[in-house]
């Protein structure tokens, strides 16, 4: 059979089809149902599936993620509190280390911290946390300005009295005016605002982020003692490598603190893996409910649509007769029907797409995220598919019809 | 020469243990530009072998030569497409699709036959025109009369410009005067050049023909030729 024969057919398919639907709009919309139900619960879980991904990606960084942080207490499994209490603690000189001699990561940033009154013009807010680190504190911390800038290089080995502000100390402390270039003390001292850090208290961000002022290390050490313990934060070079920039960094450190071969760290190396199991299991639920929800509302509306199909074909018995008798093979008659099933099936389809349309609109206010064009394609494929392998069955008694009796159908 | 040639055609049905001889021993054969009546009583076999003749069905047993081509042997693909090329059926009950125009009904033998659309509509057209349903190409077939369904099934018939046209029992369903009408236009196709089969049990019909082959109980009774020139003889009483 030529291309041309096989477009004709159908396109002739496609329009007996419609006819036939038109013909019976309650019964067609009644029958897809199912189709309509499981089309709705797979572009909505690939919305949401989507729109997880999206949101983890977005807040790998925020959350740390991809950022191993060297500490003297380990996270989790703390069942050996004096056994963490008694190590050395974490100093600069580690960070030194690690700064040279790291080859699998991005950026590293020191961390020491302290509680001291943080003023400006007589006026202070609550309890804000003073945090001495270099100028890589941003993009280790995955964040970015909200406005002015994050202190230099120059600045940060210099200590110079210079300050970046968390978003929430901004906003209590300059309500109304523009932080940028005006005095804080902190403690006793003055530091220059410079800039102020974006908020992060959104999705997954930690919120508590937003309740510091940041100073380069070398001052912080200068007002506030250099003898105290320190958070090192290492940012991988790339989070599939996680594992291994951990054992690097532990390399490092047991010789920068001369662990004697053989016996046990003297620091932890914590990372935010829980979360990332988090959101694994998530992910995981969803699409396991959204996939039993859609194959079994498949699965419905496709025995709806066999069942209507064989309904159709026995009311269009006649009708195959005459096809026949004026030349339709037994393929075309096939055709016919599978086109008619997978139109069925498309329609159902396409109510499906445009009923979870403002659905997803919805999960966008939980998750950034919105239908993908690819999720729509996909289902609206698979409602074709579903049709027109349920209407398999009912297409093949058609063409397998006898034309004299057929004909002879009333 | 012979569009169609048969040798003792049977057709025997099975119906539970008992067979049904619904032709036996069939043989003739019939020329181009033929106009041929078959005639006989309720089930003497006439649509068994009408249905056999447009290739709808095949013989039990015997052979069935198609311009030459044996077509007792031909998978259904082969069937179909001599149907779809070389024959033209009208039925007792128009057979129209009910959810088509008129032109599309008329059109449709020719999607089967892979005519591309712009041809296809001028055929149709034409066709239509031939059978004075020019005005009505768009009316679905229940909002046509009886006569005018049956035209626009003729139409469909002659569409594809068939070697025969197989006509059962046309007038059946039409009162007198449209029957008339429609046997009028069969016979100016005849006198066209279409080679013409009609099924019938009505005297008056058959005499429109030229040929009338009589069945009786699935076998040829009489296969006589109609003098068209002798005036049809009234029965005078003795
Ligand atoms: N599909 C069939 N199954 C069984 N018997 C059949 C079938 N078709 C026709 N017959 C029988 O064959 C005989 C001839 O039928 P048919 O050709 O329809 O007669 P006609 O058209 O002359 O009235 C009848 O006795 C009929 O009952
Ligand atoms: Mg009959």
């Amino acid at each position: 059979m030529k291309l041309a024969d096989f477009t004709y057919e159908v396109r002739e398919g496609l329009g007996i089809s419609f006819q036939a639907i038109r013909a019976n709009k309650m019964r067609s919309v009644l029958t897809t149902l199912g189709i309509v139900i499981g089309i709705l619960s797979v572009t909505l879980m690939g919305t949401a599936i989507e729109g997880l991904s999206r949101g983890f990606n977005e807040s790998i960084a925020k959350i740390g993620a991809d950022v191993l942080y060297v500490q003297k207490w380990p996270w989790f499994g703390g069942e050996d509190w004096w056994k963490y209490r008694n190590r050395k603690k974490i100093d600069y000189s580690n960070f030194k280390a690690i700064e040279k001699q790291a080859t699998l990561v991005k950026t590293v940033s020191p961390a020491a911290w302290t509680v001291v009154p943080v003023k400006y013009n007589g006026r202070s807010g609550s309890t804000v946390f003073t945090i001495g680190s270099n100028h890589l504190y941003l993009e280790t911390g995955g964040m970015s300005m909200d406005m002015g800038r994050f202190f230099s290089q120059a600045e940060s080995d210099g200590g110079r009295p210079v300050v970046v502000l968390g978003y929430g100390v901004a906003e209590n402390l300059f309500p109304r005016e523009n932080p940028i270039g005006q005095n804080l003390r902190v403690g006793n001292s003055t530091f220059r605002i410079v800039g102020v850090v974006e908020k992060q208290g959104s999705f997954l961000g930690d919120e508590s982020a937003d309740n510091r002022i940041v100073i380069p290390i070398e001052a912080f050490f200068q007002k506030f003692g250099g003898n105290r313990g320190i958070q090192i934060s290492v940012k991988a070079a790339d989070i599939k490598n996680l594992e291994d920039t951990k054992e690097e960094l532990r390399g490092i450190l047991r010789k920068a603190r001369r662990v004697a071969p053989g016996a046990e760290d003297d620091f932890s190396i914590n990372q935010q893996d829980l979360i990332i199991q988090k959101f694994n299991t998530i992910g995981g639920v969803v699409a396991g409910i959204g996939i039993f929800i859609t194959a079994l509302s498949l699965f419905v509306g496709a025995i709806g649509i066999m069942n209507i199909m064989f309904v159709s074909v026995t009311e269009r018995t006649k009708e195959i007769g005459i096809r026949m008798a004026i030349g339709a093979r037994r393929g075309t008659i096939l055709l016919q029907f599978l086109i008619e099933a997978g139109v069925l099936s498309l329609m159902g389809g396409i109510i499906g797409v445009i009923i979870a349309y403002p659905l997803s609109l919805l999960i966008n206010q939980v998750l950034p995220t919105s239908m993908p064009l690819s999720v729509v394609a996909v289902a609206l494929l698979l409602s074709i598919l579903v049709g027109m392998i349920s209407g398999f069955l009912p297409a093949n008694r058609a063409s397998k019809l006898d034309p004299v009796e057929a004909l002879r159908y009333e | 020469m012979n569009v169609i040639n048969i040798k003792s055609i049977r057709k025997t049905y099975i119906m539970g243990t008992e067979e049904v001889h619904a032709l036996v021993d069939v043989s003739l054969s019939i020329d181009r530009g033929e106009y041929v009546a078959i005639m006989g009583p309720s089930g003497s076999g006439k649509s068994t072998l009408m249905n056999m003749l447009g290739c709808l069905d095949t013989p039990t047993s015997g052979l069935y030569e198609f311009n030459g081509v044996n077509v007792s042997e031909m998978n259904d693909n082969q069937l179909a497409r001599v149907r779809n090329k070389e024959i033209g059926f009208v039925f007792q009950t128009f057979n129209l699709i009910p959810r088509s125009d008129a032109l599309h009904n008329v059109e449709l033998p020719l999607v089967y036959g892979g005519v591309n659309a712009a041809d296809r509509k001028r055929l149709a057209r034409e066709a239509l025109t031939h059978v004075n349903l020019a005005d009505r190409m768009h009316h679905k077939p229940n909002e046509l009369s009886g006569g005018q369904r049956q035209r626009v099934a003729i139409a469909r018939a002659l569409v594809t410009k068939p070697s025969i046209i197989l006509a059962d029992e046309p007038t059946g369903n039409l009162d007198t005067k449209t029957g008339d009408d429609i046997m009028a236009l069969l016979e100016e196709l005849h006198l066209q050049g279409n080679t013409i089969i009609l099924v019938t049990h009505e005297e008056y019909i058959a005499e429109h023909a030229h040929r009338i082959i009589r069945l009786r109980d699935g076998k040829v009774e009489r296969d006589e030729h109609v003098d068209k020139r002798v005036v049809p003889k009234i029965e005078e009483p003795v």
